[in-house]
């Protein structure tokens, strides 16, 4: 397979950053996108060149690092899959492909194709946690009778790897879906409701001071997350966080 | 904007009833008519209605332009290359573009009926009503101004496409059952309300002398 690879190339912070371009040739269509990289990573490093760099981690799907914007879609075309399990069987000989880092004022690029998206974890911190006892009188989980239903939408919820896909591909750079993740996992167990109000003001109050945007219900993120995260978790976070806004003393 | 939104989405199926009125020509109904408006611009509760009707347009317009403008900021740097229709319908993500069109259009519409049925010193007719009927009229008489009503009645119809099921969604109705029902109920409202918003200019051009 031979292609045409245009990719951003932005040395720091403070570099204004530019699309280049790189032909590339001898891929095979059963290479993961990443592995394309590394060939390509391999013939810049051969040619004395600065290597391309880009996040990754485990490499099949579960750790939520790599964040490529792929012809004009995040994680590229496919649909429930990260970067790293889009293969180049999906591309055919002579394309061009676009690469981009994620766009969003609150990730900004560090190089490349990396970005720092530590706004998810401050985000995390402010909220997305359960206090639990932990001077040795602890509960058996199990103690605890949980619906099935509510057991397996939290699972849903809770299988969010915060890869940043929902606000790389929202017109408005919204993280509602990564924060209703973390919101609904935890609301909807018996174990997260003691502070379910707090959490879900939390964690809105800083989504909001990380200066993402808004949610104006597109859905586009829903379609775009590698775990189909679903839109019906936004509505849970509004619910949660209306009702909590509402009481709060 | 949920909350305005589905406010002013009852507005305009109240403003559709008594729009509809305009179709009956004979000079009874046009006599109707100017009743029916002298009721809405003079009954005190519809007076009180009209301005949380207005407090709605423009919160609904200001708060809009608002979070157009930090979605804006939230990315300062585009996408070379974006491919929005892969994930969206392309009027989800142009609502501030087609409520703008919207209150342009408004504006225009309000200086013709709204600002003349209040301030424009209007003839009375045989009952002693201002004959608002007449100024309808002659506006629908002008191709421009039918084929302008029509075409913003084509904007307004994708705002409400993807505005009235984004209402319920914002305010944490989302369920699997009803969920679907809302959509096919938005998409329902979306194309019925503005065809029969649109439908009366064209019939009055038509078919009124």
């Amino acid at each position: 397979m031979k292609l045409t690879l245009k990719i951003w190339r932005q040395s720091g912070p403070n570099d204004k950053g530019r699309m280049e371009t790189y032909p590339i040739d001898g891929i095979e269509e059963d290479m993961s996108f990443l592995e394309m990289i590394d060939v390509l990573n391999l013939q810049l490093v051969r040619e004395g060149k600065d290597p391309i760099a880009f996040d990754h981690d485990c490499r099949e799907g579960i750790c939520g690092m790599c964040s490529m914007f792929i012809n004009g879609e995040a994680h590229g075309p496919g649909r429930g899959i990260t970067t790293c399990q889009l293969h180049m069987r999906r591309f055919k000989d002579g394309d061009t492909i676009f690469i981009e880092p994620w766009r969003s004022g609150s990730f900004p690029v560090i190089k490349d194709l990396v970005v720092d998206r530590g706004a998810f974890d401050r985000i995390q911190a402010a909220g997305g946690f359960v206090s639990v006892n932990t001077n040795g009188n602890l509960v058996d989980g199990n103690a605890l009778p949980i619906a099935k239903d509510h057991a397996d939408t939290a699972f849903d919820a809770a299988t969010c790897i915060g890869c940043g896909a929902c606000v790389a591909t929202c017109p408005n750079g919204s993280a509602m879906l990564f924060v209703a993740a973390k919101v609904s996992q935890l609301s909807l167990l018996p174990q997260g409701r003691p502070e379910a109000k707090q959490r879900a003001l939390a964690m809105v109050e800083q989504m909001d001071k990380e200066g993402f945007g808004n949610c104006s219900n597109t859905g586009a993120c829903e379609v775009e997350c590698p775990k189909e995260i679903s839109l019906e978790h936004i509505a849970r976070m509004n619910r949660e966080y209306m009702a909590a806004a509402m009481t709060k003393e | 904007m949920a909350l305005t939104g589905l406010f002013l989405c009852l507005f305009l199926v109240v403003h559709l009833a008594g729009n509809l009125q305009l179709l009956d020509a004979s000079p009874e109904g046009r006599l109707k008519f100017n009743a029916y408006a002298e009721f809405m611009t003079s009954f005190p509760l519809i007076k009180v209605v009209s301005y949380v009707l207005y407090f709605s347009i423009l919160f609904h317009a200001f708060d809009g332009l608002l979070l157009a403008l930090q979605n804006r900021r939230a990315r300062p740097v585009r996408y070379v290359k974006e491919k929005p229709m892969a994930n969206r319908t392309w009027y989800s993500g142009q609502m501030a573009v087609l409520g703008t069109l919207v209150l342009v259009f408004l504006v225009i519409h309000m200086k013709s009926f709204w600002y003349e049925m209040h301030w424009g010193g209007l003839p009375k007719d045989a009952d002693g009503n201002k004959d608002l009927f007449t100024v309808v009229n002659a506006a629908f008489h002008q191709g421009w101004y039918v084929a302008l009503y029509v075409g913003m009645m084509g904007v307004l119809a994708f705002h409400l496409m993807h505005g009235f099921q984004s209402a319920f969604q914002s305010l944490g109705l989302n369920h699997p059952r009803y969920t679907p029902l809302i959509k096919n109920v938005g998409i329902l409202f979306a194309v019925m309300v503005p065809v029969l918003f649109a439908m009366i200019p064209v019939w009055m051009f038509y078919f009124n002398a």
